[in-house]
């Protein structure tokens, strides 16, 4: 323990002078915290980075829709502050949807561009400006040189870029396998809900899997998908065992929302 | 002597250039309006402008009775040159004008196809203008009566026949007009269109010594004009929402950059960069000699009070990034959805455009909604019991799914408001998760019950994450 604490010091040099040679400032990078402690403590910083590029991918069917990579990054997007552009090419976003995540209408522009180069030009002119809270861009082909561009601008201006992998067809979705220069990279794939003492379909679970992190280790989580204000909750065992709905068993605002659907 | 008339008039067999008393003796109810030509050029000038407003930046008056567009790189903004001519006919024939509008490579050949030509609206190929020239009489060329007259004595009444004709008699006994008005209408010799201007805009002005023709020359230029605007506009306390940058070539012909703001804008370095990133769009030729920048469009911009670091953080004006994107992609590919009070998935939202202000309403939270709305629902195999239990399989994209657990029905009736067809028109919607944990939308058209609430088939309508 005692040779933990002395090596920590050494270490922290360390890290910072790499850093330096890398060229990055000596402000600290700011983190967007999931708020689930087995996800932070396995993310290099504590969370999410902010002025970084991340990339999200759906697993299995959701390769095609990618409906729960949507929904999770719409999550993520929530938890920042000021604008969010989101930028596609064949719009098929239910917005009423986006809202029930937390990331109301009013803060989302859409963008509609022709091709894939579109995408990519104006993903990077919106990380650059540096005023938005995220940047969200559905692209498909994703090159090493298109990331490291994205990554930089990302850097400098300290915006949150998320990349939504989508692809036409299933097959194509083995590109995802091909290096980027994204911060984390992760596959959402979706997992029976969890289930209720009551007919009904309970809070939707998804499989997070973090598939890269730099100077982070590789891992899998289960968790309940994003509540009314974008955040993820751990499965918890104790509400699986008693059968109890995750709403109840959950944060107040959860119990909110549970009223009101039941209200409804 | 009458110079034009209306459609009534020219259904009782009136044509313009019969005499007045003539036509008075045919109909001596005649109504008979002063001609007025210096109100008709005002109203050209004025619809000159408007369509400067609409269309493209260079517009010039072709008198007496048209306008001539620079339309070059405006087309594909209005959906290609037809729908841009039909589009501008239509609207013509809304204030009240027949109007004939005619694309082509010269202002003299479509000078002379939209007076002369028989289509109302017509876009001539490159390099078919010869052809089309060859049937159209003398008139159309532009030409003083004096030398038709003259042409016609000869026997010369057709644009073909003359352009086959030699060259040098033509010129020694009709002078050069000829030969000049001919070669402008096939394209040989250009011919500069001198573009009506606004009333008293900021505008400055650069003369080149050298003609200059770098991307990075004029990107320079670009830099020094800007500010000489800004503070012209500040003076006026105004802010640009769209800028015309005219270049004229040294061959007379005239370039044109048209950025367009969302709001209106006065700071020197986001101007700059707006038009700088379009350059590349223009073609130096031979050389620029004479940079114009104006602002076509002005408001009044006020100042605005920044938040003081009491109250909440400052709402970052991301204006300046619109602007950049809109330019790029378009201004209708860049909107924000806003609620609209329906029942209905897809007519639940509207686009508004991404600075419109930001409205109060929000769509109801009853239900979860899918992440992801197909365009059309796509209709699906499903086997349920009637009259409202949810499926307990089906069959989507050639997949057969199990359903595990449901959700629903949430009933949607007809909007019969809208649409007399929708009076009996429900869907039924569940939310249903199958097997393997994917979770879909579902509907079924009709209640289950009632035939006429519609075919009681099954459709998938969203996915959900």
């Amino acid at each position: 323990m005692t040779a933990e604490l002395n090596k920590k010091p050494g270490l922290e040099t360390l890290r910072a002078a790499i850093s330096r040679l890398e060229g990055h400032s000596d402000r600290r990078r700011k983190m967007l915290p999931f708020g689930v402690r087995e996800i932070d403590a396995r993310l290099p910083g504590g969370g999410l980075a902010l002025g970084a590029l991340h990339e999200v991918a759906g697993g299995g069917n959701d390769a095609l829709h990618s409906a729960a990579a949507g929904q999770f990054c719409a999550g993520i997007a929530a938890r920042t502050r000021g604008k969010v552009l989101w930028i596609v090419t064949r719009q098929d976003v239910f917005a009423p949807s986006l809202k029930q995540v937390g990331l109301s209408a009013r803060r989302t522009i859409y963008v509609e561009a022709r091709s894939d180069v579109d995408v990519l030009a104006c993903f990077e002119e919106g990380l650059r400006h540096g005023g938005l809270g995220a940047v969200v861009a559905e692209v498909a082909r994703l090159s090493m040189t298109a990331s490291r561009r994205l990554q930089l601008a990302a850097e400098t201006s300290g915006s949150l870029g998320i990349a939504i992998r989508r692809w036409r067809r299933q097959t194509d979705a083995a590109d995802f396998g091909q290096p980027t220069a994204s911060v984390t990279r992760w596959r959402v794939s979706v997992l029976p809900s969890v289930s209720l003492p009551v007919p009904g379909v309970g809070r939707p679970r998804w499989l997070l899997e973090l598939i890269r992190a730099r100077a982070g280790e590789c891992a899998d989580f289960e968790v309940e998908a994003c509540d009314a204000k974008g955040r993820l909750a751990p499965c918890s065992p104790i509400a699986d065992r008693l059968s109890l709905p995750a709403a109840l068993a959950d944060r107040p605002d959860q119990e909110a929302a549970g009223q009101r659907r039941a209200r409804a | 002597m009458v110079l034009s008339v209306d459609l009534a008039a020219r259904k009782l067999g009136l044509r313009p250039g019969t005499p007045v008393a003539k036509a008075q003796a045919l109909h001596p109810d005649l109504v008979l309006l002063d001609a007025d030509p210096e109100g008709d050029r005002l109203g050209l000038e004025k619809l000159a402008l408007w369509f400067q407003h609409r269309i493209a930046p260079i517009v010039a008056v072709d008198a007496p009775d048209g306008l001539v567009l620079d339309t070059t790189g405006a087309d594909q903004l209005h959906g290609g040159e037809l729908p841009m001519l039909k589009d501008m006919v239509h609207r013509m024939a809304g204030a009240g004008f027949r109007a004939k509008a005619v694309a082509a490579d010269t202002w003299g050949a479509a000078h002379a196809i939209a007076r002369y030509g028989r289509a109302p609206i017509a876009v001539v190929p490159p390099g078919e203008i010869a052809g089309t020239l060859a049937d159209l009489p003398l008139e159309a060329l532009r030409l003083p009566d004096t030398i038709i007259d003259g042409l016609a004595t000869l026997g010369v009444s057709r644009i073909g026949p003359l352009a086959a004709m030699p060259r040098a008699p033509l010129a020694l006994r009709f002078g050069p007009d000829v030969a000049r008005r001919l070669d402008q209408a096939f394209g040989r010799m250009g011919e500069a269109i001198v573009p009506v201007r606004p009333v008293d805009p900021v505008e400055v002005s650069r003369n080149f010594a050298e003609p200059i023709g770098a991307a990075e020359t004029i990107a320079r230029y670009i830099g020094r004009l800007v500010p000489l605007l800004c503070q012209g506009l500040d003076e006026r306390g105004q802010g640009v929402r769209r800028l015309d940058l005219l270049l004229h070539r040294v061959d007379s012909r005239t370039e044109a950059i048209r950025v367009a703001m969302a709001m209106p804008v006065r700071d020197v370095r986001r101007l700059t960069r707006l038009l700088c990133e379009k350059i590349e769009t223009i073609d130096p030729g031979f050389g620029i000699e004479r940079m114009v920048l104006i602002a076509s469009l002005a408001e009044p911009m006020d100042r605005r009070q920044t938040v003081s670091s009491l109250i909440a953080e400052e709402e970052v004006d991301v204006s300046d990034l619109i602007d950049t994107l809109a330019n790029r992609v378009g201004t209708q590919a860049l909107y924000r959805f806003a609620p609209v009070e329906s029942d209905l998935p897809e007519r639940s939202f509207c686009r508004v455009p991404a600075l419109a202000s930001e409205e109060t309403k929000d769509w109801p939270e009853h239900w979860p909604r899918p992440t992801r709305l197909l365009a059309r629902p796509e209709p699906v195999q499903a086997m349920a019991e009637l009259p409202d239990q949810p499926p307990l399989f089906f069959i989507w994209r050639g997949v057969r799914r199990k359903v595990k657990c449901a959700d629903g029905p949430e009933r949607v009736f007809g909007e019969w408001w809208k649409n007399d067809a929708e009076l009996t028109i429900a869907r039924d919607y569940f939310r249903v998760e199958d097997t393997s944990g994917e979770r879909f939308w579902l509907y079924r058209a009709g209640d289950g019950e009632h035939g006429e609430t519609g075919s009681q088939g099954w459709f998938l309508h969203g996915i959900f994450g």
